[in-house]
């Protein structure tokens, strides 16, 4: 006999973290980056726990990139961009986007962080007729501007984003977050060509260089290097960072000086924070075990 | 005969597209084109002169072109997203699918030069495979006008609607076959001829061709009721119910492959509700090189093909 399964509420926002979340985004978006990097690595830590548990609930994720993301993604959403956890749909909001939406769960766990929906709901992550699909959509999760998961689209659809800002003279500004190896992908060449021809300065894109796809290594898929020289032949000023050094993740946010976008190369471990899982391409969407979990929390404790 | 088709004057739909795509432009701020080195074909050089900033050229990147039209809706515009038919509903199909169709973005695709325009470039450049491409994604609306009247209604149609829509923006020389108080209604075919022994269902091209082929049909005595699709997503269901109880056969033409296409969703209907004989014409495979004009003539899709599928689906052959 089928169960018959009632779909479970929308997510809403969560009136009490959203209310926590303003002010303290605000205040970590105007300190220093050295005076934010200690609190950011905290909220990190607290993210890459949920993302344990919620791939542990779900037994399906890739909690490998998720972990090599997460700081990048935390530094965003808390620490740079003015996000309206209340109004996701502000107009004047900045945009994130996750091009690399395969790591939906790090997403639902910074969004969840935000007060966009409840933490609680990230336990329903990829149930079935859940809204927290194991790709983000956008009409499903507040927060999410776009579907991505398909490798190769979020990128385009920022730089639409970007270009809009721009024709209305309007201030917000958009951070999309790659993976390297969907570097490999054309259509993301095309949006780097665009968004240098219209100068798009309002426009960062991220590179998370974990060195890793799901296969292999990038360099023995299709190689990659010199990725910062490909950047900046496209005409994008280029930084190069320690992905998981948060002063340098947000120094390396700060708006565009050169009247160019700004592409980030954020070198990343996959796996980062759980020692055996780091740099282990097995881990792309390996399930932990129950022990493998209680071990992976423990680290994260200390 | 009364040929609608060789006897009144005929038009290239594009540039009614693009006259009433700036009319609008003017009074509403929100609307954008967005092309991809299609700027002449897409006929957009006027719209250029009077809206540099709003027409937005991405190069030749189909793939990049949906999605940054995605972004330019997240944005709060509304973009026209025009190319030619083949590689804006081809090389951007997942872009279509994902970044607008299930987004849910309010984008409109203007498949530009679509079924057999480019019919001497051969089939990498036809595009017949465009309606059944996009019927196979859900959510999208689907129109395909058949006149300048009609092409001016979708732009119209398509800017207030709010949903994701592709329009096949005719370039074969068309004669105007909608009435003036004809509406323009998602879901709404309109009914250009009444009969009672068959019904003739065409869309784009093809309508004006239905209706000489009604006038040769009524020579023979056989009463043909046609029916411009206009919609082919959503299909005006009802309609076909109606043709298929109310007359005793149903002939789709398109300029399209029949894969999938206007046929396809037509014969679907028919067979659900009230089965009668169904014939489909159109494209049936990769179609040789040729002029639109040789190659319409080639797959039969001309008023007598018409007729002469009408008078078999009736058993009188």
């Amino acid at each position: 006999m089928s169960t018959v399964l009632s779909a479970p509420a929308p997510l809403r926002t969560d009136d009490v973290a959203a209310r926590a979340y303003e002010p303290r985004s605000a205040r970590l978006r105007a300190a220093s980056p050295a005076e934010a990097a200690a609190e950011l690595a905290d909220i990190s830590t607290s993210i890459r726990r949920d993302i344990i548990t919620t791939i542990q609930s779900a037994g399906m994720g890739h909690v490998g990139g998720d972990l090599s993301v997460t700081d990048l993604m935390v530094t965003a959403l808390w620490g740079t961009l003015r996000m309206r956890p209340a109004q996701a749909d502000h107009p004047q909001r900045d945009r994130f986007v996750l091009s690399k939406g395969h790591c939906a769960a790090a997403l639902y766990s910074t969004l969840a962080s935000c007060g966009f929906f409840p933490r609680s709901r990230l336990s329903e992550f990829m149930a079935p007729l859940s809204p927290l699909n194991g790709h983000p959509a956008r009409l499903k999760v507040p927060g999410v501007e776009t579907n991505s998961g398909p490798l190769g689209h979020g990128f385009p659809v920022a730089t639409g984003c970007a270009l809009g800002a721009k024709l209305r003279g309007e201030t917000w500004r958009t951070i999309v977050v790659l993976g390297d190896g969907e570097m490999q992908e054309g259509s993301n060449w095309e949006a780097a060509m665009t968004a240098a021809h219209y100068e798009l300065a309002n426009l960062t894109a991220v590179v998370d260089r974990n060195r890793l796809q799901q296969g292999a290594r990038t360099e023995d898929t299709k190689s990659l290097e010199p990725l910062d020289a490909k950047w900046a032949s496209f005409g994008w000023e280029v930084r190069v960072i320690d992905g998981h050094d948060h002063r340098a993740i947000k120094e390396a946010y700060a708006p565009s000086t050169t009247g160019r976008p700004v592409a980030v190369i954020a070198n990343t471990t996959k796996g980062k924070g759980v020692s055996f899982m780091e740099d282990r391409v097995e881990w792309h969407h390996k399930v932990p075990t129950d022990e493998q979990v209680r071990l992976a929390l423990e680290e994260l404790n200390r | 005969m009364t040929s609608v088709a060789e006897q009144a004057p005929t038009f290239d739909c594009r540039a009614d597209f693009a006259d009433e795509l700036a009319l609008l432009a003017r009074t509403d701020e929100r609307i954008v084109a967005v092309c991809n080195d299609s700027v002449g074909s897409s006929n957009l050089v006027k719209f250029r002169e009077e809206f540099p900033t709003r027409l937005i050229n991405v190069g030749i990147a189909e793939q990049d072109l949906v999605g940054v039209s995605a972004g330019l809706s997240n944005a709060g515009f509304i973009p026209f997203a025009s190319a030619a038919a083949p590689f804006l509903t081809g090389r951007a199909l997942e872009q279509i699918k994902a970044d607008i169709a299930y987004t849910h973005r309010h984008v409109v695709l203007c498949g530009q030069s679509p079924g057999m325009a480019y019919g001497e470039l051969g089939p990498t450049h036809h595009s017949i495979e465009d309606l059944s491409w996009m019927r196979a994604i859900p959510g999208l609306d689907i129109i395909v006008p058949a006149d300048p009247a009609q092409t001016r209604s979708a732009v119209r149609w398509a800017a207030r609607s709010g949903r994701p829509t592709y329009i096949r923006v005719p370039r074969f020389k068309v004669p105007a076959v909608t009435p003036d108080d004809a509406p323009f209604e998602a879901g709404r075919a309109v009914r250009l001829r009444e009969g009672s022994d068959v019904t003739l269902i065409a869309v784009g091209t093809m309508v004006s061709r239905a209706l000489d082929a009604a006038h040769l049909l009524a020579q023979q005595d056989i009463s043909a009721r046609v029916l411009n699709m206009t919609f082919v997503e959503p299909l005006d269901v009802a309609a076909v119910i109606a043709a298929a109880q109310e007359t005793r056969a149903v002939v789709t033409a398109e300029e399209g492959l029949l894969s999938g296409g206007l046929g396809a969703a037509v014969a679907k209907v028919v067979a659900e509700n009230d089965p009668v004989p169904v014939r489909m014409l159109g494209v049936p495979s990769f179609a040789p090189t040729g002029s639109a004009a040789f190659l319409l003539e080639h797959f039969g899709l001309t008023a007598d093909g018409v007729a002469g599928a009408a008078r078999e689906a009736l058993g009188r052959v």
